[in-house]
């Protein structure tokens, strides 16, 4: 086994999360990572890095000039949307690492409720970057296939079709995540618990695959954290959480959401390249984990997270899922945060910042005897552990 | 009218082949592997040379579902999405008409047939099962 990264998560901020910030993306952005350093007691003028994402509005040069930052010696992006938010960190990691920047700030800030929503219709690739993993507008769109919800949809339907997996196992997902989210303050849907048949009784988007509440939110707000050596995590004011390592995955023949071309569109073909470059660093198996957070941006996904990491096997998770192993007392809490679909959609970096939370002991719905966790948002993850 | 109708240099000649109511794909001059979406290289030898092979337009639903939400008023309500696997083990996008969404079966056999979308003679790809429930 290798030594892997001595990088550390120091600092995690957040705004509110909304439907309607009322300010701009960038003044959500600067909020996000002032907190993550005050958090860890860094100052604007120790960040010498930083890390967002191909679609986040924010330039660097605008955050540099909001925060007071000195000077940056390394600045990058991760493409692939929500499931490459994972990317930060390794992106962070690489940074700190190498010695291209000591102090890495991460951010996604965005208006995605208020401003461009996701679950509306996308019919052209006007506002998309090239780059971005944006090509598939070309392949589906003029078929009517035209949100993520459809997209994502379409290889959720031949899972059903191999396994006879039916909405409501994908209910039962939606369904443990608002459970968490309300005792969660934070999280938008807070003392607001579904039950099956509320999800059972909501409008189809895609059907017969989701409805309604098998959809993450759309929300507004920003998160951010802060990465640096360990040598210098011991001068911080929170306890930080290691990053054991982190890593983007981009198989052969696969798409960011239009993931219809690689051989057997019921397994995570990102999500297995993920697990095992992650357990093959760090030495690590599905039993060494404590909390799973999974990118559930739909429902369903969370299924093909669950048997990519082995926490269970091929078409398996739908029973893993109604035996209760994913509740914040089963064997696998899933999301304590209530995930994507309970707390806030932030692209998946409030999933990232509830790992920290869980490895500090200080989340809403703490967990016990954490020592490692899995934060895997698709086409990037990563396991966090105790320094 | 079909939103997103944006062919790429690398694309131009598939939606091409479809005004001439042909669906094709890249074949490798050097190999002979198909590949869809298109690309410039082969990713099994390298070759940049690569041929418009017409497809047989045979297939089998792979994966479907009816999009419901968001309205778009450029469909017909109810309208199809399938995911098809060609004879020719190639996958592509497209929409399955001429059936209601109960009567779906993943693996049921479709064929091809070409829609006109604007004035300007563009057409998409559709597919209609054959057999028992189709025409064919
Ligand atoms: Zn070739």
């Amino acid at each position: 086994m290798a030594d892997g990264s001595s990088s550390v998560i120091v600092g995690i901020g957040q705004t509110e999360f909304s439907k309607n910030s009322g300010r701009s993306e960038l003044q959500l952005a600067c909020e996000a990572i002032r907190a993550a350093l005050d958090d860890c007691g860094l100052a604007p003028a120790d960040v010498d890095g930083m890390t967002t994402f191909t679609l986040d509005s924010s330039d660097d040069v605008d955050i540099v000039r909001s925060l007071g930052i000195e000077n940056l010696r390394f600045s990058s992006r991760v493409p692939h949307g929500g499931g490459g938010s994972t990317g930060t960190l390794a992106h962070a990691m690489a940074a700190v690492d190498s010695g291209l920047a000591e102090v890495v700030v991460c951010w996604r800030a965005m208006n995605e409720r208020s401003e461009a929503r996701f679950g509306t219709a996308q019919l052209s690739d006007a506002g998309h970057a090239r780059g971005s993993g944006t090509g598939f507008i070309e392949w589906s769109v003029p078929f009517g296939a035209v949100t993520p919800a459809a997209w994502t949809a379409i290889g959720a339907q031949r899972y059903m079709h191999v396994y006879g997996a039916t909405n409501e196992d994908f209910g039962r997902v939606a369904v443990t995540l608002r459970k968490a989210a309300a005792t969660n303050p934070a999280a938008f849907f807070y003392q607001r618990p579904l039950s099956l048949e509320e999800h059972q009784a909501s409008r189809w988007i895609a059907e017969p695959v989701f409805r309604l509440f098998d959809c993450c939110q759309e929300s507004d707000g920003g998160v951010a954290f802060v990465v640096t050596s360990r040598e210098r995590a011991r001068d911080c004011r929170m306890p930080g959480a290691r990053i054991l390592h982190a890593t983007q995955a981009v198989p052969f023949d696969t798409e960011v959401v239009t993931n219809f071309y690689h051989a057997d569109l019921t397994r995570f073909d990102s999500g297995i390249a993920c697990a095992a470059e992650l357990y093959g660093r760090t030495g690590l198996g599905p039993e060494d984990i404590q909390v799973a957070m999974l990118y559930d941006h739909f429902s369903m996904a969370v299924f093909w997270h669950l048997e990519a990491f082995g926490f269970c096997g091929p078409g398996e998770a739908p029973d893993f899922i109604r035996e209760g192993h994913c509740e914040l007392d089963g064997r696998l809490p899933l999301s304590p945060n209530g995930g994507l679909i309970g707390e806030a959609y932030i692209h998946g970096m409030n999933n990232i910042t509830e790992a920290v939370r869980q490895i500090r002991g200080t989340a809403a719905n703490p967990i016990d005897s954490v020592d490692h966790v899995l934060v895997s948002s698709g086409m990037s993850g990563a396991i966090l552990g105790r320094l | 009218m079909r939103p997103g109708l944006q062919p790429s240099r690398d694309s131009a000649f598939f939606w091409q082949g479809l005004r001439d109511e042909k669906l094709l794909c890249q074949s490798c001059d050097h190999c002979g592997r198909l590949r869809h979406p298109p690309r410039p290289m082969c990713p099994d030898c390298g070759a940049l040379q690569w041929s418009a092979r017409p497809l047989s337009g045979r297939g089998r639903v792979h994966a479907w579902i009816k999009p419901v939400h968001p309205l778009l008023p450029m469909f017909e309500e109810g309208f199809l999405v399938a995911l098809v696997e060609l004879d020719e083990g190639i996958r592509l996008l497209s929409n399955l008409c001429e059936i209601s969404a109960a009567d779906v079966r993943n693996e049921m056999p479709v064929e091809v047939f070409f829609i006109e979308v604007d004035a300007e003679g563009a057409k998409v790809h559709q597919f209609r099962p054959i057999g028992e429930l189709g025409h064919g």
